[in-house]
C-alpha cells in the first residue's frame, strides 16, 4: 500500500475526527451528545485568550513548568555516539506528563460546569494526576483502576486516596487499563450530566486524541525552544515511549513538519513480540475499540487480546489513532523494546545519571542505547523522560530478585 | 418488507405490543444455545435479538458481560453466530432475527462479506451499539443496501433536535434505551417511558420497542402498554447463568427455565392492552 504524503502532518484530525482512515467516534448514542458538547466547549476554550492565560499560570505555579532540558553526559560519554538530552517531565509535580493534560481537562470541566470527575488509569500517575487537580479545584474524584494494576502500583492506589480520590478496583475482563477504560465508560453512560470523563491519553472518541495532544504539546514546544537556546538549533531525533501515545505526542507534534528530525516511538515488547507483549502497531491490526479505529492486538475474530508489558503504564491493547496515521504515512518509526531491557535501561540510566525513570520511560532509553551508538557526536537526540521510577521500585525489586 | 415489518405489522393488526427477547450467541454453549433460541418464538417471542459476544462490551452490565464470556470461552465466533441463525431458520421462516453487538468483530471479518453472509444465513437486522448516526458510512448505509434493517438506540440524552439524525437511517424499529446506563440497571417508572415513547413517535412512524431493565411479566405488561414491544435481556442471561452447573455446564433445566420466563414475560406483554 501506498500512500500519498501529506503536505502537513500537523492539520489533523479532520470534522469527523478522523487521522485518515484512524479516529472517528465510535461510541454508544447516549454519549454521543456528550461527546459534541465536549467537543464544542474545547473548541471554544481553545480560541479563548483568558483559558491559555489561566493554563499557563497554574503550569507554571503548581506544576513546575517549564521542565528542564537536560544534557545526560554521562550516558552520552557511555554509549559514545548521539548527544543525549533528556526532556525532564518526571520534575512534573505529581512526577509524570500526565499533569498536563489533566490540568487542561480539569480546567475545561470546571468551565462546563461539571463537578465529577472520573478517570481510568494503568501505573497510576494518571489517576494521581486527575486526583491532585480536583483536590486542588474541589471536585469529586473517581477512578477506575483495573485490580492487578492495584496490586502492582499500591504506592499510587494510596497517593490517590490522601489526595481524596475514590479509588474503584475493575474486575472485568483481563483487570488491567482497558477494562478500567470500558468502567470508565459505563460510568459516564450512567452519570451523564454532572460528570466529566477525564482520559489519559491520546486515544478514546474524537475530539480526546486531538485535545489530549494539544495540552501535552507544551513538551515539544519548550523542548524547540531549549534546544535552541542550548545548541542553536532544533534536534535530529526524538525518542518516547508508547502507552497510549501521549508523552509521545506531546514531544512529536511540534516537529512532524520538520521532516530532517527522526521521529521513534517505542512500544512494550514485554516477553518479547512472539509471545505476550503490549505492541500495537508491532503486533496488531486497525480495529475499532474505546470509541476509535487504530491498531489494536486481537485475535481472528476481533477480539481484544491481553496485553502484558512490565510497565503498567504501557499495558494497553492500543495505541492512539494519530500514532496509527503517523505510522501509516511512515512519518513516525515504531520501535518496541522488552521487559528485559527497559528494566536494564532503567538501571543504567540511574547509575549513570543519578535519575531513576518510570519503567515506562525506561522503554524509550532501551531504544536510545541501541539508536545513540549508530549515530555521529554532533547528532542531537532527545528523549522523553515522561515520569520518575519511584512507583516501580517494588515491581522492579520483585523482578530482579526472580531473576537473580 | 422484511421479516421485521412484517412481525410489527402482525402486532399492530393482533392490537397487542411484542417481546423481544436478548439472549447472548454461543452461551454457554454453541448447542445448548442453539436449543434456547429455538424455543423463543413457542415460548411467546416475537422477535429475536441475539448477542455477537465482544471481549469489551462497554455498554454493558455484569450479567452480559459474563454472558460474552462464557461464549467466547466455549469457542463462540461472529461465525458461529451466523451458524445459529443458519439452523434456526432451517426450522423458522418467519420469527426476526436481529444481531446486536459492537463494531469490531464485524470490521475485522470485513463489512461487505459481512452482509452477504448475515443476509444468507437470514439475519434481518443489526443493532451496533458503537456506530452512532456520525458514523453511517461504516455499516449503516452499506447494511440498508444490503437488505438488511438497521436499527438504532435512541436514549434520554438524544433530544429533540438530535432524533432526527438518529432516525434518518432507521429502519425495522427503534429501539429506546429507557434509562441513562448500561444494560441490566434498574428500570425508570412507566410514566416516563410513555412520555419518551410519544416524544419519538412524534419524529417518526416506525413502531418503538422499549428496554433496559426490564425483568418481570408486570413490568413488561406496563412499558408494553406505552410502546409497541418490550426488549428484555438481563433477566434471560441471567436465568442462563442460574441454571448452569458449578463448573459451567448446562443441565436439563437450562433450555426450560429460559422458555419459562420468557413465557412469562409473554403473557405480561399481552395483558398490556387488555386492562
Ligand atoms: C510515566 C509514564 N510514561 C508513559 C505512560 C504511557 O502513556 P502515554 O503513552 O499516554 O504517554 C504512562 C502511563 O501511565 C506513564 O505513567
Amino acid at each position: 500500500m501506498t500512500i500519498q504524503q501529506p503536505n502537513s502532518f500537523r492539520t489533523g484530525p479532520d470534522e469527523h475526527g478522523r487521522f485518515g482512515n484512524f479516529g472517528g467516534r465510535f461510541v454508544a448514542e447516549t454519549l454521543m451528545p456528550l461527546i459534541l458538547d465536549l467537543e464544542k466547549a474545547y473548541t471554544d476554550a481553545r480560541r479563548d485568550p483568558a483559558f491559555q492565560r489561566e493554563m499557563d499560570g497554574h503550569l507554571k505555579t503548581f506544576v513546575g513548568r517549564p521542565s528542564p532540558l537536560y544534557f545526560a553526559e554521562r550516558m552520552t560519554a557511555h554509549l559514545g555516539g548521539a548527544k543525549i538530552y533528556f526532556k525532564r517531565e518526571e520534575l512534573n509535580h505529581t512526577g509524570a506528563h500526565k499533569v498536563n493534560n489533566v490540568l487542561g481537562q480539569i480546567m475545561l470541566a470546571r468551565r462546563m460546569g461539571k463537578k465529577r470527575i472520573i478517570a481510568e488509569t494503568g501505573a497510576g500517575m494518571h489517576g494521581v494526576a486527575t486526583a491532585t487537580l480536583c483536590a486542588r479545584f474541589g471536585l469529586d474524584c473517581i477512578v477506575y483502576m483495573g485490580a492487578v494494576d492495584v496490586a502492582r502500583q499500591e504506592p499510587n492506589v494510596f497517593r490517590m486516596k490522601m489526595l481524596g480520590a475514590e479509588v474503584r478496583p475493575v474486575q472485568s475482563g483481563t483487570r488491567t487499563l482497558k477494562d478500567a477504560m470500558n468502567e470508565a465508560l459505563r460510568d459516564w453512560v450512567t452519570n451523564v450530566a454532572d460528570t466529566f470523563y477525564c482520559i489519559g491519553t491520546v486515544a478514546g472518541p474524537h475530539p480526546y486524541p486531538m485535545m489530549v495532544r494539544d495540552f501535552q504539546s507544551i513538551i515539544g514546544q519548550e523542548t524547540r525552544v531549549q534546544m535552541q537556546e542550548a545548541e542553536g538549533r532544533l534536534p535530529d531525533s526524538l525518542v518516547a515511549c508508547i502507552g497510549g501515545g501521549s508523552n509521545a505526542m506531546g514531544l512529536f507534534h511540534p516537529f512532524l513538519d520538520d521532516r530532517q528530525v527522526e521521529i521513534y516511538g517505542v512500544e512494550a515488547a514485554g516477553h518479547g513480540l512472539t509471545g505476550l507483549h503490549a505492541a500495537s502497531i508491532a503486533g496488531g491490526r486497525p480495529g475499532v475499540l474505546h470509541g476509535n479505529r487504530t491498531y489494536l492486538l486481537m485475535n481472528e475474530d476481533g477480539q481484544i487480546q491481553d496485553a502484558h508489558s512490565i510497565s503498567a503504564g504501557l499495558d494497553y491493547p492500543g495505541i492512539g489513532p494519530e500514532h496509527a496515521w503517523l505510522h501509516d504515512v511512515g512519518r513516525v518509526n515504531f520501535l518496541s523494546a522488552t521487559d528485559d531491557e527497559a528494566v536494564a535501561a532503567l538501571q543504567l540510566c540511574s547509575r549513570l545519571e543519578g535519575i531513576i525513570p518510570a519503567l515506562e520511560s525506561a522503554h524509550a532509553l532501551a531504544q536510545v542505547e541501541k539508536i545513540a551508538p549508530q549515530k555521529p557526536k554532533d547528532h542531537l537526540m532527545v528523549v522523553n523522560i515522561s515520569g520518575r521510577g519511584d512507583k516501580d521500585l517494588a515491581s522492579v525489586a520483585q523482578y530482579l530478585a526472580e531473576r537473580a | 418488507m422484511t421479516r421485521i415489518d412484517t412481525t410489527f405489522a402482525s402486532l399492530k393488526s393482533q392490537g397487542r405490543a411484542g417481546l423481544v427477547t436478548f439472549v447472548m450467541a454461543g452461551d454457554p454453549d454453541h448447542e445448548t444455545s442453539a436449543a434456547i433460541i429455538a424455543a423463543l418464538p413457542g415460548a411467546g417471542a416475537d422477535v429475536i435479538e441475539l448477542g455477537m459476544p465482544f471481549t469489551d462490551p462497554m455498554a454493558d452490565g455484569p450479567a452480559i458481560q459474563a454472558a460474552g464470556l462464557r461464549a467466547l470461552k466455549a469457542g463462540a465466533t461472529l461465525r458461529q453466530t451466523l451458524e445459529l441463525v443458519r439452523g434456526f431458520r432451517n426450522t423458522n421462516g418467519t420469527t426476526p432475527i436481529v444481531l446486536m453487538g459492537y463494531y469490531n468483530p464485524i470490521y475485522v471479518y470485513g463489512v461487505e462479506k459481512f452482509l452477504v453472509d448475515a443476509k444468507d444465513a437470514g439475519v434481518d437486522g443489526l443493532i451496533v451499539v458503537d456506530l452512532p448516526p456520525e458514523e453511517d458510512a461504516e455499516l449503516c448505509l452499506p447494511a440498508l443496501k444490503a437488505g438488511l434493517n438497521f436499527i438504532r438506540l435512541a436514549t434520554p440524552t438524544t433530544d429533540d433536535k438530535r432524533l432526527p439524525a438518529v432516525l434518518a437511517n432507521t429502519s425495522g424499529f427503534v429501539y429506546y434505551v429507557s434509562i441513562t446506563g448500561i444494560t441490566g440497571s434498574a428500570a425508570p417508572d412507566t410514566n416516563k417511558v410513555a412520555a419518551a415513547v410519544a416524544r419519538i413517535k412524534r419524529h417518526t412512524q416506525l413502531p418503538v420497542a422499549v428496554g433496559f431493565g426490564v425483568r418481570r411479566a408486570e413490568q413488561a405488561r406496563d412499558f408494553g402498554a406505552a410502546a409497541d414491544a418490550v426488549v428484555v435481556g438481563s433477566a434471560l442471561v441471567d436465568t442462563v447463568r442460574a441454571h448452569l452447573t458449578a463448573d459451567g455446564a448446562p443441565g436439563p433445566e437450562t433450555v426450560p427455565a429460559v422458555a419459562a420466563l420468557v413465557t412469562d414475560l409473554a403473557a405480561g406483554v399481552k395483558a398490556a392492552r387488555s386492562k
